[in-house]
C-alpha cells in the first residue's frame, strides 16, 4: 500500500501541521554589509522599499503552510527581535505554533554561544523535540527569493530522501564561488559536493536551504557535536559527511530569482533589479510578502517633484528628484534635491539641493542642504545609520563619515 | 485613561453622497489614499488611551466589518474590553443611531468607564481626547461638544453653536449649510457615562429621534454644557463637495504632516501592498499615492489608493481614483470620482467639473 503523501506530485502542495518544522538561521551579522550591520543582525536589513530580508524566508513558510518557524537569532538581535514581535505581520501569531524566537541560552552547566550554522540547529534539538516535526527545513535568513517549500518537500517525500537541498543554476564563471553539487543526470541524486571549487564539475551552487528527515539530523547533529575537530557547519561538516555514509541525497532545482544580499554591492544590485521594466518578481502576484511596518500615509510628491524609475513606500514626501531609486518609508526629499541610483532607508532626510547618487543612505539618516554622497557602480558609497552629513564633508570613498 | 469609553456612530449624511454612499454608510467611505473616514476617530479615540470602543452598526454595515473585524489593527482584539459591535435590530422600522444606543444601553452601563466619547465617524480629524477629557473636568461640565470654526461657506448640514466667553455653549441651531467662522458641531460629545444612559434613555422612551435634537436642543436649560474648540484640520464629510475637497486639501503638505505624521498615527486596516512603482514615463506632481498603484502616465493634484495602475499616455487631474482601477493607455480623467475596480478603457476622456465632480461607481467599466 502506498504511504500517504508518497505520491505526492509538484502540482500538489500541501502541508499538514506538524508535518515540517522551518529554522531560520538569522544569527549572522552579515560583516560584508560593514556599515549597514553595526548596529543590526543582517536579517533585519532594510531592502525593497518595504521590507527586511527575512520577510522573505518568513514569508515563503507562511505561503508554503508552514506554521511552526523558529527563527535562530545571535548577533545584535534586538531590531530583529522587535521587528518580528507576536509574528502577526506574517500570520505566525498562533495558538499552537507560529514563530518562536531562540536565541542562545544558558544551562546549568554553563552557557554557549551557537558556534556554527549546525551548532545553533543542534542546540535546538529540543525545540525540534517540542514541535515533533516528521521534517525540519533549515533556512537562512540571507537571501532574496519567492519559494514554495512544500513543492520541494513533496520532491522530498517521492524521492524518499534522507536529504534535499535546494540547488540554483548559477553562471559557470561564477561557480567556483559557491558549494557545489555534482548530481546524477536522472533523477538529482547527489554524488559528489565541492566547496568553492577551482574547476566546477557542475553549476548547481547549494542555496544553503535544506530539508531533513528528523531522526536523520538528529542522529548528525549529535555526532557533529562531539567531533572537536569540526566547524559544526552544515556546508563544511553535516552534509560533506553525510555523502560520506552515502546517504539518500536529492537535489532539489529551483527557478527563479535567488539573490544573496551578504554585500554592499549586491544588497544595491538587488535593489536596483526592482526597478527594472520587468521586475525579477511582481510583489502584487499571489505570492505576497509580508512585512511588519508602522502606519503611515501615503506619500506625497509636491507640485516640483519629478520621480522615474524608482520605487516609493508610505510616509514620504518628495518635493525634489528622484530617478532609479528605491526609498524606504517616511523618507523626505526637499526641493531641488536629486536622488539617483540610490538607496534611501527609512525616516532619513534628505534636504534641499543635496545630491546622492550611487548610494546607499541608512535608517534615520540626515543629508543637509547642499551636501553631496556620490559613489560609483563598483563602489557604492553607504551612509550609515543615524549619521549626519553636512556639505562640507567630502563623499570620498566607500563609506561616508 | 482607563476610566474613558468610545462609542462611534456609523450614520451620517447618507443622501447627500448617494453614489458613494450607495452599498456603504460614510463612515465606511474611502478616504485620502488609504483610509476609511471612520479610521479617524477610532485611532483618535484608541490613540487617547481608549480601550474600549463600541460601534453602533447601521445599515449596510459589511464593509464596515470587513475593515474593523477584531480590532487587531486599533490593538483592540482584546481579552479585557476592547472592541465591540452593537447592532440594531432595527425593531419598529427605527434604524436611528439613538434607537441603536438604547437598544445597546447595557453594554453602555455594564462597563467599569466613568466617561464616555459618543462620535460621529464620518468626519476627518486626529485629536487628542485627554485635552478634551481635561477640559470636562476643569470646567465642571455635563456634556462636552466638541467643535471647531468653520473654514469656508459650504453646503451640507451643520449644526452650528453659539458659545459665550467662559466655553459655555449657550445655543444650537440646526442649519442646511456652514458658513465660514460658524461654530460647527464635530458631532463628538463626552459627558459621565451616566448622564449618557440617563440622556439616550430618556429621549428615546420620549419618543425622540435624534440625541442632539430631542436630547440636548430641546432640553438645554437641564445641562451645563461646554464647547472644546478644535483648532486642527477637520472636515466633515456631508456631502458629494465636501468628500471632494476634504481629499484635495489633504494635498497640503502641512496638512497632510499634522493628520498623519504627529505621534498619533491614524491606524487603518493593512493589506501588505508592495511599493508604488514609477516607471520611466511617470509623471506625477501634487499627489497622494497608495501603495500598489503602478504609474506609466501622469498624475496631477489627484489622490490614487492601493493597486491602482496607470498606463502611458494617461492624464489623470484633479481625480480621486479608489481602489484596483485600471486606467488604459491615453485615457484622460479630469475632476472624476472612480469607486472601486472601475475601468477606464484606452482613449475614453471623463471630466466632471471643479463644482461636480463625475463619479464612477464601483467596477464600472468604460
Amino acid at each position: 500500500m502506498a504511504e500517504p503523501g508518497a505520491e505526492l506530485s509538484a502540482g500538489v502542495s500541501f502541508m499538514s501541521k506538524t508535518t515540517c518544522v522551518a529554522m531560520i538561521l538569522a544569527g549572522g551579522q552579515g560583516s560584508r554589509l560593514g556599515a549597514l550591520t553595526k548596529k543590526i543582525a543582517k536579517p533585519a536589513v532594510p531592502f525593497g522599499g518595504k521590507y527586511r530580508i527575512i520577510d522573505f524566508p518568513l514569508s515563503n513558510c507562511a505561503n508554503s503552510g508552514i506554521d511552526k518557524v523558529g527563527v535562530l537569532t545571535q548577533y545584535r538581535p534586538l531590531e530583529l527581535h522587535n521587528y518580528l514581535g507576536t509574528g502577526d505581520a506574517w500570520d505566525l501569531d498562533k495558538s499552537d505554533g507560529g514563530v518562536f524566537i531562540l536565541p542562545p541560552y544558558a544551562r546549568d552547566k554553563g552557557a554557549d554561544w551557537y558556534k556554527g550554522t549546525a551548532d545553533a540547529i543542534y542546540q535546538n534539538l529540543n525545540f525540534i523535540d517540542m514541535v515533533d516535526p516528521e521534517y525540519v527545513l533549515v533556512l537562512s535568513g540571507d537571501h532574496i527569493y519567492t519559494m514554495d517549500y512544500a513543492k520541494m518537500l513533496a520532491a522530498h517525500r517521492a524521492n524518499k530522501a534522507d536529504a534535499t537541498i535546494g540547488v540554483f543554476e548559477v553562471p559557470w564563471d561564477e561557480a567556483p564561488r559557491f558549494g557545489i553539487m555534482n548530481t546524477d543526470e536522472k533523477d538529482g541524486r547527489i554524488v559528489e559536493f565541492e566547496e568553492k571549487p577551482a574547476k566546477p564539475k557542475s553549476n548547481l551552487a547549494s542555496m544553503g536551504i535544506y530539508i531533513f528527515n528528523r531522526d536523520f539530523l538528529d542522529k548528525y547533529l549529535r555526532e557533529d557535536a562531539t567531533d572537536e575537530n569540526s566547524s559544526h557547519d552544515f556546508g563544511k561538516n553535516i552534509i560533506p559527511t553525510m555523502l560520506k555514509n552515502q546517504a539518500r541525497m536529492y537535489s532539489y532545482a529551483f527557478e527563479g530569482y535567488w539573490k544573496d544580499v551578504g554585500t554592499i554591492e549586491s544588497l544595491w544590485q538587488a535593489n536596483m533589479d526592482l526597478l527594472q521594466d520587468e521586475p525579477p518578481f511582481s510583489f502584487t502576484s499571489a505570492w505576497k510578502i509580508y512585512s511588519n511596518n508602522p502606519s503611515l500615509p501615503p506619500h506625497y510628491l509636491g507640485r516640483d517633484a519629478k520621480v522615474t524609475c524608482s520605487m516609493l513606500n508610505e510616509g514620504s514626501m518628495v518635493m525634489g528628484e528622484v530617478d532609479h531609486s528605491v526609498l524606504f518609508s517616511g523618507v523626505k526629499i526637499g526641493k531641488g534635491a536629486r536622488v539617483t541610483n540610490s538607496v534611501i532607508m527609512p525616516f532619513t532626510v534628505i534636504e534641499e539641493n543635496a545630491v546622492i547618487d550611487h548610494a546607499i543612505v541608512a535608517q534615520n539618516c540626515v543629508i543637509s542642504a547642499g551636501a553631496h554622497v556620490a559613489g560609483a557602480e563598483g563602489a557604492i558609497a553607504v551612509v550609515p545609520e543615524g549619521e549626519t552629513i553636512t556639505a562640507e564633508q567630502a563623499s570620498v570613498g566607500q563609506q561616508v563619515s | 485613561m482607563g476610566n474613558v469609553m468610545g462609542i462611534i456612530r456609523l450614520d451620517g449624511a447618507n443622501s447627500m453622497l448617494k453614489e458613494l454612499c450607495e452599498h456603504r454608510p460614510v463612515a465606511a467611505l474611502p478616504i485620502a489614499g488609504r483610509y476609511r473616514i471612520l479610521d479617524f476617530a477610532m485611532s483618535s479615540l484608541v490613540n487617547s488611551g481608549i480601550d474600549h470602543v463600541g460601534v453602533l452598526v447601521s445599515k449596510k454595515a459589511r464593509p464596515v466589518f470587513d475593515h474593523l473585524r477584531s480590532g487587531k489593527d486599533w490593538d483592540l482584539a482584546r481579552h479585557r474590553d476592547g472592541l465591540a459591535y452593537l447592532p440594531n435590530d432595527g425593531e419598529n422600522g427605527n434604524t436611528t443611531a439613538l434607537a441603536g444606543l438604547y437598544q445597546n444601553i447595557d453594554f453602555v452601563m455594564r462597563s467599569s468607564a466613568e466617561y464616555v466619547f459618543l462620535a460621529q465617524a464620518d468626519t476627518v480629524y486626529n485629536i487628542d481626547f485627554r485635552h478634551v477629557l481635561l477640559f470636562h473636568q476643569n470646567t465642571g461640565a455635563d456634556i462636552t461638544m466638541v467643535y471647531c470654526k468653520a473654514r469656508e461657506d459650504l453646503p451640507g448640514e451643520a449644526a452650528s453653536m453659539q458659545i459665550a466667553e467662559n466655553g459655555k455653549v449657550t445655543d444650537i441651531a440646526k442649519r442646511m449649510t456652514s458658513t465660514k467662522g460658524s461654530n460647527d458641531f464635530m458631532g463628538i460629545y463626552l459627558m459621565r457615562k451616566d448622564t449618557l444612559v440617563k440622556l439616550a434613555t430618556s429621549t428615546f422612551e420620549r419618543g425622540g429621534n435624534s440625541m442632539l435634537v430631542d436630547g440636548i436642543i430641546r432640553h438645554m436649560d437641564n445641562f451645563s454644557i461646554y464647547g472644546y474648540e478644535h483648532k486642527g484640520f477637520t472636515a466633515r464629510i456631508n456631502s458629494t463637495m465636501a468628500y471632494f475637497n476634504a481629499n484635495k486639501a489633504i494635498l497640503n503638505p502641512d496638512i497632510w504632516n499634522e493628520l498623519f505624521m504627529s505621534e498619533h498615527p491614524i491606524h487603518t486596516k493593512t493589506k501588505d501592498a508592495a511599493p508604488v512603482q514609477y516607471k520611466n514615463t511617470a509623471k506625477v506632481t501634487n499627489s497622494l499615492i497608495g501603495n500598489g498603484c503602478e504609474i506609466y502616465g501622469e498624475v496631477e493634484d489627484s489622490i490614487l489608493f492601493r493597486g491602482v495602475k496607470v498606463a502611458e499616455g494617461v492624464k489623470i487631474k484633479d481625480c480621486i481614483i479608489m481602489e484596483q482601477c485600471k486606467i488604459e493607455p491615453y485615457a484622460m480623467l479630469r475632476d472624476v470620482i472612480c469607486d472601486k475596480n472601475v475601468v477606464v478603457s484606452e482613449d475614453q476622456w471623463l471630466k466632471g467639473a471643479e463644482n461636480y465632480p463625475l463619479i464612477i461607481a464601483k467596477s464600472t467599466v468604460i
